[in-house]
C-alpha cells in the first residue's frame, strides 16, 4: 500500500507539473489537431489544375476547341499565354508553370494524317507527381469530326519530361531536402543556444557585460551559418554522388539561396529564443514549426493540390520559397534573379524574425 | 551626489505585480569602502543590486551610479563595474583559462593587457594550476575565486557581489574577504550583500534591508551603539522555562537561545533591565545569573526586523 501511495504521490506531482507548464499542455493538444487538420484537409495527391500556359501557334477554330475541353477537364488551369516554345520553356524554368501547352503551326494536318502527335506537352517532371498527372491528358479522347478515328493512331499529345527524364524520385527529393534539414537543425540550434546560457545563468553574466544585443546574437548565429553551409555542401554532394541529383544551375546560387535560407531559419530560432523559458519548450516550438514546413511547403506534397488556405499558410512558411528555389536552380538551371520573389520573401522572413528577436531581446531580465 | 559617493539611490522602488520587493529605497555608497547589504533572503537584496546594474527597471526612483544614470546609461556604466551572480554564471564546459579569456575579451582587453591581467588574475586567485580544468570540475571556493576574477579582469570601479559567499566553507569566505580587503586597497567600491552576521561586521558601511524596505544603515560600530535596547545575558539550569516566561512580557522584545544561554533583548525605556528580567524569573521560581553585555550586530538586526518578523508569523 505504502508503494502505491509513492506511485500516486508521483503521478500526482506529474499532472500538477504538466498543468503548470503550459506550452506543454498546449502541445498536447495542439500537435494532433494540427496533424489531423494538415493531414486531411492540405495533403492531397490527387492533383488538379496544374498551372499552364498555352503557345497556340496554329490559332484555328479547331485548336481553340482543343484547349477549351483541356480547360474542361480540370486537370490544367491555362492561365497565361506564351508566343513560342522557347516562351513556355523559360516559364517553365522559372517556375511559373507546370505544364506548356504547345500546338504547332501544322496542327490541323497532324490531326488529319494522324501520322505523329498534334500537341506537345512540356512537363515539368521533376515531381513525379505531376508528371503522372499531366500524363492523363493522353487518354483523353477529342472528336474533332465527324470521322471515327483511326484504329492504332498514335496519341494525341506527346509529353516532353523536362528536368528529370528518368523519372527518378530521388532527383526530386534531394533539394527539398537541403531544405528540410536547414530547418530542423538552425531553427533549433539558435533557439537551444540561446535558451542554453539563460538556464544555465551565463545569460545574466553576459548582459551585465558591454557586449550589445546585436553583437551577442549575430556572434551566436555566425558558427550555425558555418555549419548550415557545411550541410548543404554534404547533402549535394552526397546527392550527386549516390543518387546523380545534377546541380543544373550555378553552385554559386546553391550556396546563395541556402545561405538566405538559413538566415531566415536563425532568424527565427532567435525569436523562439525570446519567446521560451526552457531547452525543452524551445525543441517543442521548433517542432510545432518544423512539422506544417514539411507537410506544407510542397516537399512532400505538390502545391497545386492543396487548398487554398493551406496554400495560404505555406506561403508563410521560408521552407515554401526555399523548395522552389532550390529546385528550381538546382533542377531547372534557373537563375536566382529570375526566382526573385521567393529571394524576397526568404528575405523578409529574415528582416521580419531577425527584428522582433533583437526588439524582444533585452539586456535586462524583466 | 557628494563627491565621494559611487552609487547614489533615491526613492527607488521595483514592483514584481502586487509584491513590493524594493520599497522606496534611499541609499548612499561612499567611495572606497566595502559597503554590505545585509538581510534575509527575500529582503530585495538582489533586486537591489540588479536595479543597481540596469538589470531591472525601478518601478519609481532613480540611481546614479559612477556618475551614471541608471537605467538610462546602464550601458556606459557596464563597462566600469564589475558584477558576481549569486549563482556561478561562467560556462561549466570551458577550462578556467577560456572562461577567463573570453571574460576578458568581452571588456575588450587585447594585447598585453589582456595577457597582464590574465596572469595578475590567476595567481592572485590562486588559479595557477587550475588553468586546464573545466568550470564544471571546480569545487564552491575554487568557482567563487574563478568568478571574482572574472569580474575583476578589466579592473572595475565598484564591483557589485550578489552572495558571493553563500555557497561556501568559512574558511573559504575568510579568504573571500581578504581578496576583497585587497580590492578595496586598490581603490575598488564594493557593495556585497549577505546574510552572514560575521561577514557583514567585516563590511565598513552597512544598510539592513527588510521585506525591501532598508531599516537601518550606517557603520557596524555605530548601528550596534545606536542599537534601541539594552542586552540581558541569562544562564540558568532550565533555559526552555526562562524562554517560555520572559517571552510572554511586552517589554521584553527578543529571546534567543545560545545553548543553556538566552540573550534577551528589553526595550531601552526599561529601568534596570537586568534586574527586572531577574525579578521576572524569581517569580516564576526560576534561579538564573543575568548580567547587561554589549550588543551585537544581531541584536541590531533582530531589533530592526523584529515588526516584520512578527508580521511574516513564525519562520
Amino acid at each position: 500500500m505504502a508503494a502505491l501511495q509513492r506511485l500516486l504521490a508521483i503521478l500526482y506531482k506529474e499532472v500538477l507539473y504538466l498543468g503548470r507548464d503550459r506550452l506543454t499542455f498546449g502541445m498536447i493538444f495542439g500537435i494532433p489537431v494540427m496533424q489531423i487538420i494538415l493531414f486531411g484537409y492540405a495533403i492531397n495527391t490527387d492533383v488538379r489544375e496544374l498551372r499552364a500556359a498555352v503557345a497556340d501557334q496554329a490559332g484555328t477554330a479547331l485548336s481553340r476547341q482543343l484547349l477549351a475541353e483541356l480547360e474542361a477537364s480540370q486537370v490544367l488551369r491555362i492561365d497565361s499565354r506564351a508566343a513560342s516554345g522557347d516562351e513556355l520553356q523559360l516559364m517553365l524554368d522559372t517556375g511559373q508553370i507546370h505544364v506548356g501547352v504547345l500546338i504547332p503551326p501544322d496542327f490541323g494536318r497532324r490531326l488529319q494524317q494522324g501520322e505523329r502527335p498534334a500537341v506537345q506537352l512540356l512537363v515539368d517532371g521533376s515531381d513525379p507527381i505531376i508528371l503522372s498527372t499531366a500524363r492523363t491528358l493522353t487518354s483523353m479522347p477529342f472528336e474533332f469530326d465527324t470521322r471515327a478515328r483511326q484504329e492504332r493512331a498514335p496519341p494525341l499529345f506527346e509529353v516532353r519530361n523536362f528536368y528529370n527524364p528518368e523519372r527518378r524520385s530521388s532527383v526530386f527529393v534531394v533539394p527539398g531536402l537541403i531544405g528540410v534539414i536547414l530547418t530542423m537543425t538552425m531553427v533549433m540550434f539558435t533557439a537551444v543556444a540561446v535558451v542554453r546560457e539563460r538556464e544555465g545563468g551565463n545569460l545574466e553574466l553576459l548582459i551585465n557585460t558591454p557586449v550589445s544585443s546585436l553583437e551577442l546574437m549575430i556572434g551566436k548565429i555566425l558558427p550555425y551559418v558555418l555549419i548550415g553551409l557545411i550541410q548543404v555542401s554534404l547533402i549535394t554532394g552526397l546527392g550527386a554522388l549516390l543518387f546523380h541529383v545534377p546541380v543544373n544551375g550555378s553552385l554559386g546560387n546553391v550556396y546563395l539561396a541556402s545561405l538566405l535560407f538559413i538566415a531566415s531559419n536563425l532568424g527565427l530560432g532567435l525569436m523562439i529564443s525570446t519567446l521560451v523559458g526552457t531547452q525543452f519548450q524551445a525543441i517543442q516550438l521548433t517542432f510545432f514549426f518544423f512539422l506544417p514546413s514539411i507537410l506544407l511547403s510542397g516537399f512532400m506534397f505538390p502545391f497545386d493540390g492543396m487548398p487554398l488556405a493551406a496554400r495560404w499558410i505555406a506561403e508563410g512558411l521560408p521552407l515554401t520559397h526555399f523548395v522552389r528555389l532550390i529546385r528550381g536552380i538546382m533542377l531547372r538551371g534557373a537563375d536566382l534573379v529570375e526566382l526573385w520573389p521567393e529571394v524576397l520573401a526568404l528575405l523578409g522572413f529574415f528582416v521580419l524574425t531577425m527584428g522582433a528577436a533583437v526588439l524582444r531581446f533585452h539586456k535586462r531580465l524583466d | 551626489m557628494s563627491a565621494d559617493s559611487v552609487i547614489e539611490a533615491r526613492g527607488l522602488t521595483r514592483r514584481f505585480g502586487d509584491l513590493v520587493a524594493v520599497d522606496r529605497l534611499d541609499l548612499e555608497v561612499p567611495r572606497g569602502q566595502v559597503y554590505g547589504f545585509l538581510g534575509p533572503n527575500g529582503s530585495g537584496k538582489s533586486t537591489t543590486i540588479r536595479l543597481l546594474c540596469g538589470l531591472l527597471l525601478p518601478s519609481e526612483g532613480s540611481a546614479r551610479v559612477l556618475g551614471h544614470e541608471v537605467p538610462a546609461e546602464a550601458e556606459q556604466l557596464k563597462r566600469r563595474i564589475g558584477y558576481m551572480t549569486q549563482r556561478f554564471s561562467l560556462y561549466g564546459d570551458m577550462r578556467v583559462s577560456e572562461n577567463l579569456r573570453f571574460i576578458a575579451r568581452i571588456y575588450g582587453l587585447s594585447g598585453g593587457r589582456l595577457r597582464r591581467r590574465l596572469d595578475e588574475s590567476m595567481r592572485q586567485y590562486r588559479l595557477d594550476g587550475l588553468s586546464r580544468q573545466f568550470a564544471r570540475d571546480l569545487s564552491g571556493g575554487q568557482r567563487q575565486r574563478l568568478a571574482l576574477a572574472a569580474a575583476t579582469l578589466h579592473e572595475p570601479e565598484l564591483l557589485l557581489l550578489d552572495e558571493p559567499t553563500s555557497a561556501v566553507d568559512p574558511q573559504t569566505r575568510r579568504d573571500f574577504w581578504d581578496a576583497l580587503f585587497a580590492l578595496v586597497e586598490g581603490g575598488t567600491t564594493i557593495l556585497v550583500s549577505t546574510h552572514y552576521m560575521d561577514e557583514a561586521e567585516r563590511c565598513h558601511r552597512l544598510a539592513i534591508l527588510d521585506q525591501g524596505v532598508l531599516v537601518a544603515d550606517g557603520a557596524p560600530d555605530e548601528l550596534m551603539s545606536g542599537i534601541d535596547c539594552r542586552v540581558v545575558a541569562v544562564e540558568s539550569s532550565k533555559p526552555r522555562r526562562v524562554m517560555q516566561e520572559l517571552s510572554q512580557d511586552e517589554w521584553i522584545l527578543s529571546v534567543t537561545q545560545l545553548g543553556n544561554r538566552q540573550r534577551v533583548l528589553v526595550s531601552r525605556d526599561v529601568d534596570g533591565p537586568v534586574d527586572r528580567v531577574r525579578s521576572t524569573l524569581e517569580r516564576a521560581g526560576l534561579d538564573s545569573v543575568c548580567r547587561e553585555v554589549e550588543p551585537s550586530l544581531e541584536d541590531v538586526f533582530v531589533v530592526v526586523t523584529r515588526h516584520s518578523a512578527a508580521g511574516r508569523g513564525e519562520g
